[in-house]
């Protein structure tokens, strides 16, 4: 099984100039490691929220992808925005999910996503492409598929429980926003 | 009392540049979401933390958001609202529907409807109650302080105040 910085680094080779919203945590200061970037938005609170703000973001964005890299965790908080993407279809969400199935940043506690399939909930939410991946080369064929064709797409990738060495993440969150609203402006 | 129209709220906020509405419903918002939803610009929401993590995905995305809820609601948004909008400097209009104002209500609206102003004042979300009279001074006051301070504003709407478009 891979870890997440290994999963997160093969899905960053593929990201183009698509805006990517990762969620908090040990995901956003792993993110900042691995290829900190202008269209990154690095969440550092309001856990539940991360696929919220990229159906906000893909809904006042309609003509460009938008990339959600969320956790079991953070998915099983605010399960109720599954249903307000799977009603809406935004086609250019792309909701990939790490599934660690553990609270990693705090201390490892058990999450409820290993017995409860957050793949099949997404499907019956209504998501038009569900995927659950193990391997880097499923990784990278699912996730190069969804980028290139109509969502809303749920990509589950079963993680192991590593967490990456990586800082807090630097900059300020208002400097964060600034950032990302020219980036999401300029391309 | 004079009653605000739905439909020259909508109009008013409109020409006030705000492009995107999101909100949990309330029987004090209905005629406004009506109108908003004839319109085509309504996004409905499940949660209202939910709801204003939404509109700052839309600001980030270039939209100027308004979320509309009840007060109840405001108790499920407030750790995004503190942890996202006020540290990142995320702006949005709060239209929130007062409910238990003056104790006048059902008991699961009291508490919250006897502290929404001092909870506001605590967690620093500048607030106004919306009123007919004073409408043009309010929503002047709403646009200057959302562009001046880059927050949440937010806009108490007390029962009767804005008319529905069916009584």
């Amino acid at each position: 099984m891979q870890s997440r910085a290994q999963a997160m680094q093969a899905l960053f080779d593929i990201v183009g100039d698509q805006p990517v919203i990762v969620c908090n945590g040990f995901p956003s200061r792993e993110a900042q490691k691995i290829k900190d970037r202008d269209g990154n938005f690095y969440m550092i609170g309001s856990m539940g929220v991360a696929a919220s703000i990229g159906l906000g973001l893909a809904l006042a964005q309609p003509d460009r992808q938008v990339v959600v890299f969320d956790g079991d965790g953070n998915v099983l908080m605010g399960m109720g925005t599954l249903a307000t993407v799977g009603a809406l279809r935004p086609k250019n969400l792309t909701h990939v999910v790490f599934d660690n199935e553990v609270y990693g940043t705090t201390g490892n506690q058990p999450s409820y996503s290993r017995v409860v399939r957050l793949d099949q909930v997404a499907k019956a939410a209504g998501y038009a492409t569900v995927e659950r991946v193990w391997e880097r080369e499923d990784i990278i064929y699912e996730f190069k598929h969804m980028l290139a064709n109509d969502g809303p797409h749920f990509l589950l990738i079963k993680v192991n429980e590593q967490i990456e060495d990586a800082d807090r993440v630097a900059l300020d969150p208002a400097d964060l926003t600034k950032r990302f609203r020219a980036a999401v402006e300029q391309t | 009392m004079a009653v605000i129209d739905s439909d020259d709220f909508v109009k008013a906020l409109q020409d006030m540049g705000f492009d995107f509405f999101t909100g949990v419903p309330d029987t004090i918002l209905g005629g406004i979401i009506e109108v908003l939803s004839d319109r085509r610009l309504y996004t409905p929401s499940v949660r209202e933390d939910e709801a204003v993590a939404m509109a700052a995905g839309a600001f980030l995305g270039g939209k100027i958001p308004v979320v509309l809820m009840q007060n109840s609601g405001l108790g499920n948004a407030l750790n995004v609202l503190m942890s996202l909008h006020l540290i990142y400097r995320i702006p949005c209009l709060l239209i929130i529907s007062w409910r238990g104002f003056e104790g006048k209500d059902a008991p699961e609206h009291l508490v919250m409807g006897q502290t929404m102003p001092q909870l506001m004042d605590t967690i620093r979300i500048p607030h106004r109650t919306l009123a007919a009279e004073t409408l043009v001074e309010d929503l002047r006051w709403t646009a200057q302080t959302f562009m001046d301070q880059r927050i949440p504003v937010a806009l108490f709407l007390k029962k009767g105040v804005v008319k529905a478009i069916q009584p």
